[in-house]
């Protein structure tokens, strides 16, 4: 009867499409005069220097590995989460053994100042 | 043919043409976001097989953690974002050679298969692919050791990433 | 089939009879039909969100004693509208290095990542977009989404300013992500699935999870905030250093879009922390007329909201390395032991009484946020021991 991803599918192609609608709008009512001053840069009134897509601190790239590992092992959490209710007792200590392994990796990720802002 | 076959299609070349984009893309982040039209490429493949868990997790976990932390890479490493290098070079003909020797011999392996052809079961009413993906993990009789195993690895590779990433200090 | 019980269904039938009748296809017809209801749903979001503009008015300017919007209809009532007409008359300038096809998709994808979250929430009984079997993961999918535009904008705007705002926008959305997704395990866990649909129904059927998992709705909070970029961590547009974060650089409608999505979003998040630990749509009869539950949980939903505005215009923005620390030292270990705690008391307590289980919960939550207060305690005071040794000595 009702089909689940039919639905999913098509709401996110009618997602995407929804908000273009203002967009076409503005763009037909919207003066349009550009001049090299408008189209600058905004950096409160001075000149850019040098390359604007510069590189910043590789801290972020530390922080970013950090979650996905953290990421995917919520990915096998979820099932472990939604089965909990039906299965014996000791599952729960299978599922905490898991989450302890990560948090000592946590810990250890801690522990070398890799969480400071360096 | 079927919506769904014609949904199929549509996805493949849309996933082959971005595959193509990401290898011949002059700009590196260009790459990187083609290479996520790819990924949910695939998401839409795994939907498609009523795989809805394997679905969302190609989401959740490929465009939500892996090509962020591809952007955050190329962002933060190379100084020269832009490849001005020929991207043909000698070696071109017998790199298509050996694609297509690879390509055949795949195929002929999957035409022998007899299940390519068969058309699934469709899935029963209120089956929960969750709950059972869940139980099959924890039993004793089934997943339980790759289960913690996979923590181990996980485990493995945040300790090996954190010492790539103090030695460079 | 009744129209004020099954509002939903009742349309669908009597459309899907019509348009078979006039000889399409009925798979053809579905599709008309769940397009017209996306459309309807989606409508029914922007309106709410065009109405948001003036309530954010009006709430901020009483934080800062000021009247707020109240020229246009009453109590400045019809602001929005010419609000909007602005924003779509705003002459749109693009940067002349940007990255045109980029540019332009980051703000559509922005506002879409927030459309797309609702296709799973349960706005009554049985009216929903669809009831996924997955919709929390789905949830967290779509903002996976919302990260990639923000990082889009940034970049592709070519300006120093915006790229420094997506850099902390990203790094912070995705390290609260993961007590986010922790906190959403606890309802999985009571519930045993990830629908939230389900997951509504077991509240009205039994009780609200704020009361077995106070910390878990808090956390759920903080992270939501955090999610939102929001004050106290709205850092990636500081506008004393960074002007105005990842968009920076787009104005008239462009800028509009962003903005919109972000006060979606918010409310959203309102919405969600309602069906997740405050019972969704359920109320009063809210079961008998399902129409009364959509306003329940507009009103749920309206309350989460005030609630993130209350604490925007009240905290003071706090620095990018506390922010991340703050996550990764606090928030993330507290939600991994909430985890656990919930892990280890819900299967000894669910066959007991109801009371007993919520008791058993809520005394469990308690217990863990007064070991961790304690332990905050003693690390703050062994630090202001370090900085301060005089003060020190002279307490004693």
């Amino acid at each position: 009867m009702h089909n689940t991803w039919l639905y999913v599918g098509l709401f996110l192609i009618v997602g995407i499409i929804f908000p273009v609608i203002p967009l076409v709008l503005s763009a037909l009512v919207a003066p349009r005069k550009p001049n090299p001053i408008k189209q600058s840069t905004y950096e409160c009134g001075l000149e850019t220097v040098g390359e604007s897509q510069v590189q910043f601190k590789a801290q972020y790239y530390v922080f970013a590995l950090v979650f996905l590992i953290f990421d995917v092992e919520t990915v096998f959490l979820f099932p472990w989460a939604v089965s909990l209710n039906i299965q014996p007792y000791f599952v729960v200590v299978e599922g905490i053994l898991f989450i302890s392994i990560l948090i000592a990796g946590l810990s250890y990720t801690w522990r070398k100042g890799m969480l400071e802002w360096a | 043919m079927e919506p769904t076959q014609i949904i199929f299609l549509v996805t493949a070349i849309m996933m082959l043409s971005s595959a193509v984009m990401v290898v011949s893309s002059r700009h590196l982040v260009h790459a990187a976001l083609w290479l996520i039209v790819t990924l949910f490429g695939a998401a839409v493949l795994f939907a498609l097989l009523e795989a809805t868990f394997i679905a969302v997790i190609q989401v959740v976990v490929y465009i939500g953690a892996i090509a962020i932390m591809f952007i955050f890479a190329v962002m933060l490493t190379r100084r020269e974002l832009r490849d001005s290098a020929d991207p043909w070079n000698k070696g071109w003909p017998v790199a298509l050679a050996l694609t297509a020797v690879v390509a055949v011999t795949l195929g002929s392996f999957l035409l022998k298969w007899d299940g390519l052809l068969k058309t699934s079961q469709p899935m029963a009413e209120g089956y929960d692919s969750v709950a059972s993906l869940g139980t099959a993990l924890i039993s004793p009789d089934a997943f339980v050791l790759p289960f913690e195993v996979a923590s181990v690895l996980l485990l493995a590779a945040l300790l090996g990433s954190v010492y790539v990433a103090m030695n460079k200090k | 089939m009744n129209f004020w019980s099954d509002p939903i269904n009742s349309v669908y039938e009597s459309w899907l009879l019509a348009f078979t009748g006039w000889g399409l296809d009925a798979t053809l017809s579905q599709v008309i039909i769940y397009i017209l209801g996306i459309l309807i749903l989606i409508t029914f979001a922007m309106v709410i969100d065009i109405l948001l503009v003036w309530v954010e008015r009006k709430v901020v300017a009483r934080f800062q004693g000021r009247l707020g919007p109240n020229r246009i209809g009453p109590f400045g009532l019809f602001q929005p509208i010419p609000d909007v007409i602005k924003l779509i008359i705003k002459e749109d300038t693009t940067p002349a290095n940007a990255d045109k096809f980029v540019y332009n998709l980051a703000p559509v994808l922005s506002l879409a990542s927030v459309l797309f979250l609702w296709a799973v929430v349960p706005l009554a009984v049985n009216i929903f977009g669809v009831d996924l079997n997955i919709a929390l993961l789905y949830m967290i999918a779509t903002g996976a989404f919302g990260t990639l535009s923000i990082i889009m904008a940034g970049w592709s705007s070519n300006n120093k300013y915006a790229l420094l705002g997506a850099y902390r926008q990203v790094a912070s959305m995705i390290s609260f992500e993961i007590p986010m997704v922790v906190s959403l395990l606890i309802p999985a866990i009571i519930t045993g699935t990830l629908s939230m649909k389900t997951i509504t129904e077991y509240q009205v059927n039994n009780f609200w999870f704020f009361l077995v998992s106070p910390l878990g709705a808090l956390l759920f909070l903080i992270a939501a905030i955090a999610e939102l970029g929001r004050s106290p961590f709205d850092l990636n547009e500081g506008e004393s250093e960074i002007v105005s974060g990842y968009h920076i650089e787009y104005s008239g409608m462009k800028f509009g879009l962003f903005y919109a999505g972000e006060m979606l979003h918010a409310f959203t998040f309102g919405g969600l922390l309602a069906v997740l630990f405050f019972g969704g749509w359920h109320g009063p009869f809210s079961s008998e007329f399902p129409l009364l539950g959509v306003l329940y949980f507009v009103a749920k939903a309206m309350f989460g909201y005030w609630i993130i505005m209350w604490i925007k215009y009240t905290v003071p923005r706090i620095r990018i390395d506390h922010m991340l620390l703050f996550n990764w030292k606090f928030l993330t270990p507290l939600a991994f032991a909430l985890l656990i705690v919930t892990a280890l008391v819900h299967p000894l307590l669910k066959d007991q009484p109801q009371w007993i289980y919520i008791l058993g919960m809520f005394l469990s939550n308690l217990l863990l946020g007064w070991v961790t207060i304690e332990i905050l305690r003693g690390r703050s005071a062994k630090e202001r021991a370090a900085v301060e040794p005089v003060a020190a000595v002279g307490h004693h």
